[in-house]
């Protein structure tokens, strides 16, 4: 199983979504956050007061997916949330070693 | 006494009461989310301590028999004597309705400070600064201009408060602004809910027509130009800012609407009853402008007037203070200005400028000093890093 953090733009979360859905993958979470990076911030003035804004809103996507389809969902993800231009944002992959539904007590990918 | 003029000055007494609350909003949405209610405190706090003080000893100080020019007698001390019979001050007024409209200005004047202090000063010197500077600078200033003290003596003019109301609130939000220190990493310090600040300043727009046409103390046609005055003045100067803001930065936005309103407003009050319509779009749109002006003051001077009480209400009321020095004109008030062939008057507007700011800002910097000694003014780095709602008021204004 692999956990897949993907972060992007915020008006971008219905697309993704449905992205996900269309591969299989049904569970997520997500939470706003916010981030700087290629993107750099931008300028906001109030009273004449030009302020910097570094931390651009952004959102973060959790969802955990069977190895088998770690490339498709990725792919399917790429599509929905890209636009071009600098601040599409990342996805990053990482190893999960178990799951556990409450429920009923499934285990690995059972659970998800 | 006269029951139209006493129905339309309760009513604009209500309307005032209403610019106290309007300001808390307007404040409010300046602010970060974690100073929102103690902002909304400064305001309703001085609903509530300045009205009573004001009935103890206030209104008596202001408007009691002069005494040297200087301050008003005792006589209406508690308001002994302050009934239902016509008021001395407006004999077309039952004088309990002249004494509860000028309460309603003392109320906001010591409001609007508020703005300087906001986000780092501590609850109980607030209210101990407020009280002081209610006995010891805002009731000499009424009485000197509308209590029959010297300013008056001396033919100045200030319809409806610009020196009592925007400048000594603006004196002394500089004071505080000096003596209270800038506030931790104000630089990066963004309002957190501008549709809060619109909403309490269309409000305030509301009120500011019971401030300046009440300020006639009777129904009628100077009741009438006043409201005119200070409606085409305030939209005047959402025009004048809009321009200035669209030219410099590329964008016009709605905070620098909002506040060119305010200038245009603050700009009109003293001469809201003495001035012609065209004048008054004139001074608004120039308000506007000059206001634009004042708010980037405290960036080159390295104050951190928080919510820009100096930059509208100190440069709108100076500018609104001189600029009814020039356009004054006989044929709606009886005095001329500058432009009316009457330079004498504009030396006078000039004299109850400089004495307001000299006065205040002293005045303000010693009871800043005795209010420190007394109950401290600054809440602590921790403190202000929590925000004052928590450390202050412990509640917050937003459990989403």
């Amino acid at each position: 199983m692999k956990k897949l953090e993907i972060i992007i733009r915020p008006g971008k979360l219905e697309e993704v979504k449905q992205a996900l859905s269309s591969v299989g993958v049904h569970g997520m979470n997500y939470a706003e956050i916010h981030g700087c990076g290629r993107q750099m911030g931008h300028a906001e003035i109030y009273r004449g007061r030009t302020v910097q804004v570094d931390f651009l809103p952004k959102l973060k996507l959790e969802a955990v997916v069977d190895d088998a389809v770690v490339d498709k969902v990725i792919d399917a993800v790429c599509a929905a949330a890209r636009t071009g231009a600098i601040g599409d944002g990342k996805i990053f992959v990482s190893e999960v070693l178990d799951a556990v539904r409450i429920r009923t007590g499934e285990r690995g990918t059972e659970a998800l | 006494m006269n029951v139209t003029d006493t129905a339309f000055v309760l009513l604009c007494a209500s309307m005032v009461m209403l610019m106290t609350p309007a300001l808390a909003l307007f404040y409010g949405g300046l602010v970060r989310s974690r100073n929102v209610l103690s902002t909304h405190m400064h305001s309703y706090a001085s609903l509530g301590v300045i009205s009573i003080l004001w009935a103890f000893f206030g209104y008596s100080l202001a408007f009691g028999g002069d005494i040297g020019g200087l301050i008003g007698d005792l006589s209406y001390l508690f308001l002994r004597g302050v009934g239902a019979e016509a008021a001395p001050a407006a004999s077309q007024l039952p004088h309990n309705a002249f004494m509860a409209f000028q309460g309603m200005f003392a109320v906001l004047t010591v409001a609007l400070i508020s703005g300087a202090y906001a986000e780092r000063i501590k609850f109980g010197g607030m209210l101990c600064f407020s009280c002081l500077w209610l006995a010891f600078v805002y009731c000499p200033m009424a009485h000197w201009v509308w209590g029959g003290g010297w300013m008056m003596k001396m033919g100045a003019l200030d319809f409806a408060g610009g020196a009592v109301v925007h400048m000594a609130s603006a004196a002394a939000a500089l004071a505080c602004a000096h003596a209270v220190g800038p506030r931790r990493m104000a630089s990066s310090a963004l309002p957190h809910n501008l549709p809060l600040t619109l909403l309490g300043g269309g409000l305030l727009w509301f009120g500011w027509f019971g401030f300046n046409a009440g300020s006639a103390l009777a129904s009628g046609g100077l009741a009438a130009q006043a409201l005119v005055n200070t409606h085409l003045a305030s939209a005047a100067g959402i025009v004048g800012w809009m321009l200035i803001e669209w030219k410099r930065t590329g964008k016009a936005t709605t905070l620098g609407v909002i506040s060119g309103a305010l200038a245009g407003l603050v700009a009109i009050t003293p001469g809201a009853g003495f001035v012609e319509s065209m004048s008054s779009i004139a001074i608004g749109f120039a308000g506007g402008l000059i206001c634009y002006g004042g708010v980037l003051l405290k960036n080159r001077f390295h104050y951190d007037d928080a919510l820009d009480v100096v930059g509208i209400h100190g440069i709108g009321g100076t500018w609104g203070a001189l600029a009814t020095g020039i356009f004054a004109c006989a044929a709606i008030n009886n005095v001329d200005g500058l432009l009316y062939g009457n330079a004498a008057q504009f030396g006078i507007q000039a004299v109850s400028v400089v004495a307001t700011w000299v006065f205040v800002y002293i005045a303000s910097r010693i009871l800043l000093k005795v209010t420190d000694i007394l109950v401290g003014l600054r809440v602590s780095a921790d403190a202000e890093a929590v925000g004052l709602d928590l450390s202050e008021h412990n509640e917050r204004g937003y459990n989403l």
